[in-house]
């Protein structure tokens, strides 16, 4: 069984978010970056099942150079080997384009992603993955059990979850609580430095590709306004008639 | 050229933040110069019921009346709106964001290869490039796109453009499933909570946390919803531990929710959270700590015991009716 997990790296998700030169760059200083929390879910499952059943984990990122600590990460976490691919994500579709390029190559049974990035959240990869390779898609996936071919999953749908199945190969779309997040050990730490990081550059994408114009911060809010628990009643009036949301 | 609309729902009900998207795409249709807005039903309706999009401003309405398009058939749905998108010269496809809608939206521009472009806030700019604005890092900061090419799929945010309502009409044409469903994939039960406001679509959330204390407290909370006509959901914790069920978890890792008015009661309002609710118009803190962050985002706050100050909110709600 061979299983590819691709995972963004991500501002950490207490970062504090801004832009420079006029609101056309994000603002990298200071910022911590991450795993993403979904494809950190998705790959905590792939370990558990190369854990359980011997599978190969493949982890695959679509960056710059500047995002190989956190592939190095993923492979403390557990994952055997990683791919690079050489470009800057700047737009899911150009993303997905790459991904795809990777998955025709590498004749993978099961494809896992987190549910959406959080830093464009777009939630539409793992859907345009699928149809660029032609294999279904799922997501946000909560629970996913192999058995030979057959693929067994909950998913999430509004109001509660739906239970379905599939066949391999396939593309999931990951959330919790699919896996416990791992935390990698010492000896993860160790091997994941000597295990194979390959980087290839991009393929070139045939189709418009959007692009920012330009970034903008939330507008400030205002200061909240207390109202004494005394005459909490008070809070339904102004929501009724200053608000005007009842 | 036309503008198909991706509408969700079954059963004659049509979800409204669809309707939206409806009222969205025939809006963006003046901006752009015309074509016909389409919006494009799948499952079982009434004929009435799906004339009535006119009324949010569809031109035509598309039934693909199919039984087995019932379900949530994701690549089933991407193909036929594909097919769709092909026959009707479609230089735009329109859905408002749902757990759902994004895959569908996904195959579809994958297909055709359309630009797309998920979690629209604003209408499109046309006057230069055609640019819209997007809701990014989860809700803490915003981005203009230039949108090339001349096929687009826009995902669009609940509560981007007013529902339109003027009474009018469109017509309905009835077809079945336009190809074949490619992917086996067989639901086999489904977990759905019956008769209460979904999450996603409510105008009003009563939203509680750790400082409840445990689900058996959970009364106060669903009280204030029911008086208030209100969806219900909670912090992360609060379904990590088992309180609630997971889909009523709102939060950076949760549903984001942006409805008119969130009252989150016992929850901190760490950063995680308030990416989840940060769209909505009005925020509301009940909390005992006068320093817990929340109250920097509300707009409204109440400091108090949450078991003293939240029924006391529900019996005035009710005073009103
Ligand atoms: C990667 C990541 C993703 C995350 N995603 C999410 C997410 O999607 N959603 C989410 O919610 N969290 C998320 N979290 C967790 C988040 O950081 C917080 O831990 C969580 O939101 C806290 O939940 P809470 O406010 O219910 O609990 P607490 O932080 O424990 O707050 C409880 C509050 O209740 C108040 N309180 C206690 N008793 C009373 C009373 N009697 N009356 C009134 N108030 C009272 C307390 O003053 C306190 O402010 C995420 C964390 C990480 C690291
Ligand atoms: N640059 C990237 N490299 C690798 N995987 C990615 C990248 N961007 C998105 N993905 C995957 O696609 C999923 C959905 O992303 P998105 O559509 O951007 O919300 C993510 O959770 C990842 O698993």
């Amino acid at each position: 069984m061979k299983i590819l997990v691709c995972i963004t790296h991500v501002p950490d998700t207490t970062a504090k978010i801004s832009f420079t030169d006029d609101g056309t760059k994000f603002n990298e200083e200071g910022i911590q970056f991450i795993i993403g929390p979904y494809d950190d879910y998705a790959l905590a499952k792939a370990v558990e099942m190369k854990e359980q059943t011997g599978a190969t984990v493949t982890v695959l990122n679509v960056g710059e150079a500047k995002t190989e600590p956190t592939i190095r990460k993923a492979l403390a976490i557990g994952a055997d080997d990683a791919i690079r691919v050489n470009a800057e994500p700047v737009d899911a579709m150009f993303v997905a384009h790459q991904i795809a390029a990777i998955v025709k190559e590498g004749d993978y049974d099961l494809i896992l992603m987190g549910r959406e990035s959080i830093d464009y959240n777009s939630g539409v990869v793992h859907g345009l993955v699928g149809s660029l390779v032609d294999l279904p898609s799922f997501s946000p996936v909560m629970t996913l059990d192999v058995d030979g071919s057959k693929v067994k999953m909950a998913r999430e749908i509004e109001g509660g979850k739906e239970y379905l199945e599939a066949e391999l190969p396939l593309i999931a779309g990951c959330q919790e609580p699919i896996a416990e997040w791992k935390i990698p050990n010492m000896r993860g730490i160790m091997t994941a430095r000597s295990k194979p990081l390959k980087v290839v550059e991009p393929v070139p994408v045939d189709v418009p590709v959007p692009e920012v114009v330009s970034y903008e911060n939330l507008p400030e809010k205002g200061a909240v306004k207390l109202i004494d628990p005394e005459n909490a009643e008070e809070l339904i009036d102004l929501l009724k008639n200053e608000a005007k949301v009842l | 050229m036309s503008i198909l609309v991706f509408v969700e729902g079954a059963d004659n009900e049509i979800k409204k933040s669809s309707k939206e998207a409806i009222s969205y795409a025939a809006e963006t249709a003046k901006l752009t110069g015309g074509g016909d807005v389409i919006a494009v039903v799948f499952g079982t309706h009434d004929e009435g019921a799906l004339a009535s999009l006119g009324s949010h401003g569809a031109d035509k309405v598309i039934h693909v009346a199919e039984e087995s398009l019932n379900q949530n058939h994701i690549s089933a749905f991407g193909d036929a709106l594909t097919s769709l998108a092909e026959s009707h010269v479609a230089a735009m496809i329109i859905m408002v964001k749902s757990a759902f809608s994004d895959n569908v939206g996904a195959r579809v521009a994958g297909k055709i290869g359309a630009a797309i472009i998920s979690n629209v806030v604003s209408l499109p700019e046309v006057s230069g490039d055609f640019t819209v604005k997007k809701s990014i890092f989860t809700g803490k900061a915003f981005a203009t796109v230039k949108v090339p090419g001349d096929k687009k799929v826009l995902i669009i945010k609940k509560n981007t453009v007013d529902l339109k309502d003027d009474g009018a009409s469109a017509s309905v044409e009835k077809i079945s499933a336009p190809v074949e469903v490619k992917f086996t994939e067989n639901i086999t039960g489904r977990d759905k909570a019956e008769g209460g406001i979904l999450l996603d679509e409510a105008e009003i959330v009563v939203s509680g946390g750790r400082g409840l204390k445990g689900p058996e407290n959970w009364g106060i909370i669903e009280d204030l919803a029911e008086a208030l006509g209100a969806a219900t959901g909670c912090s992360k914790p609060v379904s990590d531990m088992g309180w609630r069920p997971h889909h009523e978890h709102v939060g950076q890792t949760g549903v984001k929710v942006s409805p008119n008015l969130y009252i989150a009661i016992g929850i901190s309002g760490a950063i995680q959270h308030l990416a989840g609710v940060n769209s909505s118009k009005v925020l509301v803190a009940i909390n005992n700590d006068p320093e817990a962050p929340f109250f920097k985002a509300a707009d409204y706050g109440i400091v108090g015991d949450a078991f003293e100050v939240v029924p006391r909110l529900t019996e005035k709600v009710k005073s009103l009716k």
